[in-house]
């Protein structure tokens, strides 16, 4: 083995895992609210539209997501005009895609954690005078606090390991959009082995290391949160 | 009018629920019909949880719905016990009682958290998981914490209706308790009439979603119309006693308005008031004093009513002192006796037939 790879890109997947998995939780949680909850008959096309980045290849989401945020589409445009960057080769028009890319994988456990409580719970609070946010708050999240710690896990380890749509938006600029897949896949293509081992062996441990610490605390402390 | 008053309805399909009728604004009310016949649907529409419900609920000069938006049901400050306890699985039970206290304290309530704690004997149970607690305890824990919210309309749903008979026979007496010192308006669901015939000042009879028939307790279990909700097996007069001296040989002495009654022994000391209910198929009916017989209980009353229904059978309504009284006889001996409204008679009771769990503790 040789020197050590350089680690920006490694940052730099940390970086943008930890900010999309943030803006879903804030994002995730009301969309999955709705969905646990209403009884609209745009339930099923909203599910639809949400569990998409499922089956799509990466290209054609990374496509689209190219065509949608460059400056000459509005979204990208008005992006441009209030802040002055492009999305596209930038590391926002990352989280912007990442946040799409992953959103299945936080909506879908939220949602289903909020159905598994029900309105049971929540009705017993209300007669209890607790208001919406209160019962939100103080009895629907704790009772969701596993489909929490799941959504979380999946939506920042689905976003580490992602490829496609990141290459697409992002293009491989090194220290701005050259994630750590990326890096990988150019070390391998320019027959630098050494470095290619070195990095998804990293990613490989690191991986496994945050799965098992999830599934030890989930065994550990299954869903009492307090007294 | 203090009280609550309703007059609502709801549709679901196959089911619709109508109803209109001014609650009592003190003790206990009991809703009571068949599985079913939209008794907790009503509970759930007075506490703001139906949406789809119409119509007007008001309580104590308040609207909570009427014209306009209703009340959510986290403003109406309603205590509610569920049938299914729902307490919350992430706290402990001290947890559970501290989220209703807190909440009222912030609506300006003081709730007696040590008064509730000892009330419901919840002591020992404070740091418990209440995925730990037996069926009757979670129920004592969904009755504290109900009171715990400090409420000014209690609601409880069938509370009891999952425990087994000892379980029941341990809380029955808590409830009590609650009617005779909450000072608050309670409207208890129930499909079990021992349990109503205990408990309630006031019921309402409900079938099909509808009305049948509402007033005092003791009137509305006399009222033989009441038999299509209530069914002809167990329609059975309220009386209330008192308990006189207990003999040598095992049995209780009680005074009812129209004499004396020998029951197996009934724990409770001479002076003691209860509530009997005297199921209508345990009584015979005798025009002469009857003379060798093995009965003990003779109680001297005139016919007030005589009522035919489908079938065989007809119920007589009988005033027994200062109460009324149930008999079910088949029409034939009906007009063998040859029975009119005025024709005295003796009723005979059947003494070991009188249940204990009917024999209620409170005074009436």
């Amino acid at each position: 083995m040789t020197a050590l790879p350089d680690l920006g890109p490694l940052w730099l997947s940390l970086r943008l895992a930890g900010w999309a998995t943030m803006i879903l939780l804030v994002v995730g949680t009301p969309l999955a609210w709705w969905l646990a909850h209403t009884r609209s008959r745009a339930k099923p096309v909203v599910e639809a539209l949400t569990a998409l980045p499922l089956v799509l290849p990466p290209t054609v989401l990374g496509f689209y997501l190219l065509v949608v945020l460059s400056p000459q589409s509005p979204v990208g445009g008005l992006w441009r005009d209030v802040t002055g960057t492009t999305l596209t080769f930038s590391f926002s028009g990352l989280v912007v895609a990442s946040v799409l890319y992953s959103l299945p994988f936080a909506v879908q456990p939220l949602q289903a954690g909020f159905e598994s409580v029900g309105r049971a719970p929540l009705e017993a609070a209300a007669l209890l005078r607790a208001g919406p946010l209160d019962r939100f708050f103080t009895v629907a999240s704790p009772l969701a606090l596993r489909a929490y710690l799941t959504a979380t896990v999946l939506s920042f380890a689905h976003t580490i390991g992602e490829f496609g749509v990141v290459l697409m938006v992002g293009g491989n600029i090194p220290g701005r959009t050259q994630v750590i897949s990326i890096a990988i896949y150019e070390h391998v293509e320019t027959l630098n082995y050494a470095q290619a081992h070195t990095l998804s062996a990293i990613l490989l441990v690191f991986s496994f290391v945050v799965l098992l610490a999830v599934y030890a605390a989930n065994r550990r402390f299954p869903i009492h949160v307090g007294g | 009018m203090a009280g609550l008053s309703v007059d609502i309805a709801l549709d679901y399909p196959g089911f619709a629920l109508a109803l209109s009728h001014d609650f009592p604004a003190r003790g206990l009310t009991a809703v009571f019909g068949p599985s079913g016949c939209g008794k907790s649907t009503l509970l759930r529409v007075i506490a703001g949880l139906e949406r789809g419900a119409r119509g007007d609920v008001r309580f104590d000069g308040e609207t909570w719905q009427g014209a306009g938006r209703p009340t959510p049901p986290h403003m109406r400050g309603v205590g509610y016990v569920f049938q299914d306890a729902r307490l919350f699985a992430h706290l402990r039970v001290a947890g559970n009682l501290r989220y209703a206290a807190r909440r009222a304290r912030r609506a300006g309530a003081r709730p007696d958290e040590a008064g509730i704690i000892a009330a419901l004997e919840l002591h020992d149970l404070l740091e418990r998981r209440t995925t730990t607690l037996s069926g009757g305890q979670r129920q004592r824990v969904a009755i504290a914490r109900a009171l715990m919210g400090a409420p000014r309309l209690l609601l409880m749903d069938e509370p009891l209706a999952a425990l087994d008979a000892g379980r029941k026979a341990a809380i029955l007496p808590l409830i009590e308790r609650l009617r005779d010192s909450a000072g608050i308006p309670i409207i208890h669901v129930s499909h079990d009439l021992s349990e109503v015939a205990r408990l309630a000042d006031h019921v309402v009879m409900m079938k099909d979603g509808r009305l049948v028939r509402a007033g005092p307790v003791a009137e509305v279990l006399a009222d033989p119309d009441t038999a299509s909700a209530v069914g002809v097996r167990e329609m059975g007069a309220l009386m209330p006693a008192r308990v006189l001296r207990h003999h040598d040989d095992g049995l209780t002495e009680l005074a009812v308005s129209g004499g004396r009654l020998l029951l197996p022994q009934i724990a409770a000391a001479p002076g003691t008031a209860l509530r009997l209910r005297i199921p209508a198929h345990e009584v015979i009916l005798s025009r002469a004093r009857p003379e060798g017989l093995s009965a003990l209980n003779i109680l001297p009353g005139i016919v007030t009513g005589v009522h035919q229904g489908a079938g065989p059978g007809v119920i007589v309504k009988l005033r027994v002192g200062e109460d009324d009284l149930l008999a079910r006889i088949t029409r034939r001996s009906a007009e063998a006796l040859a029975l009119r409204p005025g024709t005295d008679l003796h009723a005979i009771v059947k003494s070991v037939s009188i249940a204990q769990a009917d024999v209620s503790t409170a005074a009436v």
